[in-house]
C-alpha cells in the first residue's frame, strides 16, 4: 500500500460537490483529512491518501480533471 | 557538540527526536529545530563570535550541527556595502547592500546547502539530491564534491544549457526530467520515499532553512551590533524570509543586540507573488499561483513556508510588495550602474521593492536599511541582454574610434 500526502484546493463552483466521497468510492482510495477550511466561496483540504499506488495516481489524475488544484504537502519542491 | 535540542511542530507544538524529516506527522505542518537558549546564553558572547572563523560557521553555537568539521567552502560573513551612490538616487542616507553574491557559488544557497550537507552527512547519507532550476543545483552540487558525496540533481529538461554548467562543473549526476514542474515535483517526492537519499530541501529541510538565520545574524553584526530599521528579503519558500527575522530576534533575546524594531519587507515578482497577493487581501492563507515571471529563482508558486513569511510580515510591520519584470530590470541594472554589483534577477526585484518602499514613505529617508542581494546576475544575463548600451564596432585606428565616439554622441543628443 502507498501513501500519499496532499492538499486539494477547491474553486467556488466544486466546494458543494462530493469530490473527496467519490475519490475514495471510485478509486478505492482511503482519505483521511487531516486539516481544513472550507467556505462559500473556497475551500482547502489537507489530506493522506493511502491505497494501491495505481489507483492513487488514478484518482489524483482525476481530481485535477474535475477542477480541484492539487499540492503536494509541503510546498514546490523545485527551487531556483 | 550542538545545542539543538529536537525537532518541533511550528503550529500543533508535537515535538521529533532528530531525523531526516521535516513535516510533522500529525498535521502534516512543517518542524522547526527547537534550541537550549539557557545553555547558549551561559556560551555565546560577541567576542567569542568574533573569534571564530570569517565565514558563516562563526555561529555555530546557532546552528543544528553536530560535526567539528562543517562541510564548508568559506561561506558566507559576505560584504555588508554603504551603497552611498544607490542611496543618494533614492534619497536615503544610510542604505546598505548585503552582497551575497560573494558565496563560493554565488548565492546565498550556500548558507543552507552548507548546513544541509553537513547534516545529510552525520544522518549517514552518502547521497545528496535535489530539483532545481539554478542556484540550489550550483550549491547542492559542490557541497556534496566537498563532502565526498554523491548528488542527484534533478532540473527540467528545457532549462537552458548555460544555467547548468555552473552545477554541471562539479560533477553530479544531472538528471534532465521531461515534463511539467508539478510533475517533477511529484516525482522527487516518490523518489524521498524511495531511496536513501537526502534530499535538502525536503526531508532535511528543516534544518537547511537554520542556514538562512546567518543573514540576519551576520547583518546585525557588520552593523555594529545592532539591528537595522529595514530589510528588503526576496520571497520564494518564504524561508529566507521568516529566518532572517528569527536570528535578530535570536541575537536580542540572547542580549547580543538591543531590541529588535526592524520591519522585514518582502519582495516578489508580480508574476508569481503569492505572498503579496495574500499580504493585499489582508489573509493569512497563500493560494498557490501559476509562475509567469523572467525571474525563475522567485517562480516558487505554492511556497513552502509562505504563511511564516506572513506570519513575519504582521509581526515586524513589514510590507510585502511585487514588483512587474520590466521593474525588476531597471532594478538590476540600477544597482550595477550605482554599486557596480550585478545582481541576478531576484536582486531586481529587492532593488525595485525598495525604490517603490521609499517612494511610499514607508522607508525614511535617515532610516538605516538593508537591502539582500541574493545571487549573482551571471547566471540571469538573458534578462538584460537587450536592454544594454549598443557598443561601438571600430577598425583599429584612432579615426575609426573617434568617428564611433562622434556618432555614439550624436545618437544621445
Amino acid at each position: 500500500m502507498a501513501k500519499r500526502r496532499v492538499m486539494f484546493t477547491f474553486p467556488q463552483e466544486l466546494i458543494t460537490q462530493p469530490i473527496i466521497y467519490n475519490l475514495g468510492l471510485q478509486f478505492k482510495v482511503i482519505t483521511n483529512i487531516r486539516r481544513a477550511d472550507v467556505a462559500e466561496d473556497r475551500g482547502w483540504v489537507v489530506l493522506e491518501l493511502e491505497g494501491a499506488q495505481e489507483d492513487i495516481d488514478k484518482g489524483i489524475a482525476w481530481v485535477s480533471e474535475t477542477g480541484v488544484r492539487v499540492d503536494p504537502i509541503g510546498g514546490d519542491v523545485i527551487e531556483g | 557538540m550542538s545545542y539543538a535540542k529536537a525537532l518541533r511542530c511550528r503550529e500543533c507544538g508535537r515535538e521529533y527526536p532528530h531525523a531526516p524529516m521535516s513535516i510533522c506527522e500529525a498535521c502534516f505542518r512543517p518542524l522547526e529545530v527547537i534550541y537550549d537558549y539557557d545553555a547558549i546564553a551561559r556560551v555565546i558572547s560577541r567576542e567569542r563570535i568574533a573569534r571564530g572563523p570569517l565565514t558563516m560557521w562563526r555561529y555555530r553555537d546557532l546552528l543544528p550541527v553536530e560535526s567539528e568539521d562543517v562541510i564548508d567552502i568559506d561561506t558566507g560573513f559576505t560584504p555588508l556595502i554603504k551603497a552611498d551612490n544607490l542611496g543618494r538616487g533614492l534619497g536615503l542616507e544610510k542604505l546598505y547592500v548585503k552582497n551575497d553574491t560573494l558565496n563560493p557559488t554565488f548565492s546565498f544557497k550556500d548558507r543552507v546547502v552548507s548546513v544541509a550537507i553537513t547534516k545529510a552527512r552525520e544522518f549517514g547519507f552518502e547521497t545528496a539530491a535535489c530539483a532545481s532550476t539554478g542556484n540550489l543545483a550550483c550549491s547542492v552540487a559542490a557541497y556534496a564534491a566537498k563532502a565526498g558525496m554523491e548528488a542527484y540533481v534533478f532540473i527540467p529538461a528545457d532549462l537552458e544549457q548555460g544555467k547548468i554548467v555552473g552545477a554541471a562543473i562539479y560533477g553530479p549526476k544531472l538528471i534532465a526530467v521531461d515534463g511539467v514542474y508539478d510533475e517533477i515535483s511529484l516525482l522527487c517526492r516518490e523518489l524521498v520515499e524511495r531511496y536513501k537519499w537526502a534530499f535538502v530541501n525536503i526531508n532535511i529541510r528543516a534544518y537547511y532553512s537554520e542556514g538562512a538565520k546567518t543573514l540576519g545574524y551576520e547583518v546585525a553584526e557588520q552593523l555594529g551590533w545592532r539591528a537595522p530599521e529595514h530589510v528588503i528579503v526576496p520571497v520564494a519558500s518564504g524561508s529566507l524570509h521568516s529566518k532572517v527575522w528569527k536570528g535578530l530576534n535570536e541575537f536580542a533575546s540572547l542580549g547580543l543586540i538591543g531590541p529588535v524594531k526592524t520591519r522585514v519587507h518582502a519582495a516578489q515578482p508580480s508574476g508569481c507573488s503569492p505572498v503579496v497577493n495574500a499580504f493585499e487581501s489582508g489573509t493569512m492563507e497563500v493560494l498557490p499561483v501559476r509562475p509567469n515571471t523572467i525571474c525563475k529563482s522567485l517562480a516558487i508558486g505554492n511556497p513552502a513556508e509562505g504563511y511564516y513569511a506572513l506570519k513575519t510580515l504582521k509581526e515586524s510591520r513589514g510590507v510585502a510588495i511585487g514588483v512587474s519584470d520590466e521593474e525588476l530590470v531597471d532594478g538590476m541594472k540600477l544597482l550595477a550602474e550605482t554599486e557596480g554589483i550585478f545582481a541576478e534577477t531576484t536582486g531586481g526585484v529587492v532593488i525595485a521593492a525598495l525604490r517603490k518602499l521609499v517612494a511610499s514613505g514607508v522607508i525614511k529617508r535617515d532610516e538605516t536599511t538593508v537591502a539582500y542581494i541574493t545571487g549573482c546576475g551571471l547566471k540571469t544575463q538573458e534578462a538584460v541582454m537587450d536592454k544594454l548600451p549598443p557598443r561601438l564596432n571600430i577598425q583599429p585606428s584612432i579615426g575609426s574610434f573617434e568617428q564611433a565616439l562622434r556618432e555614439s554622441s550624436l545618437q544621445k543628443g
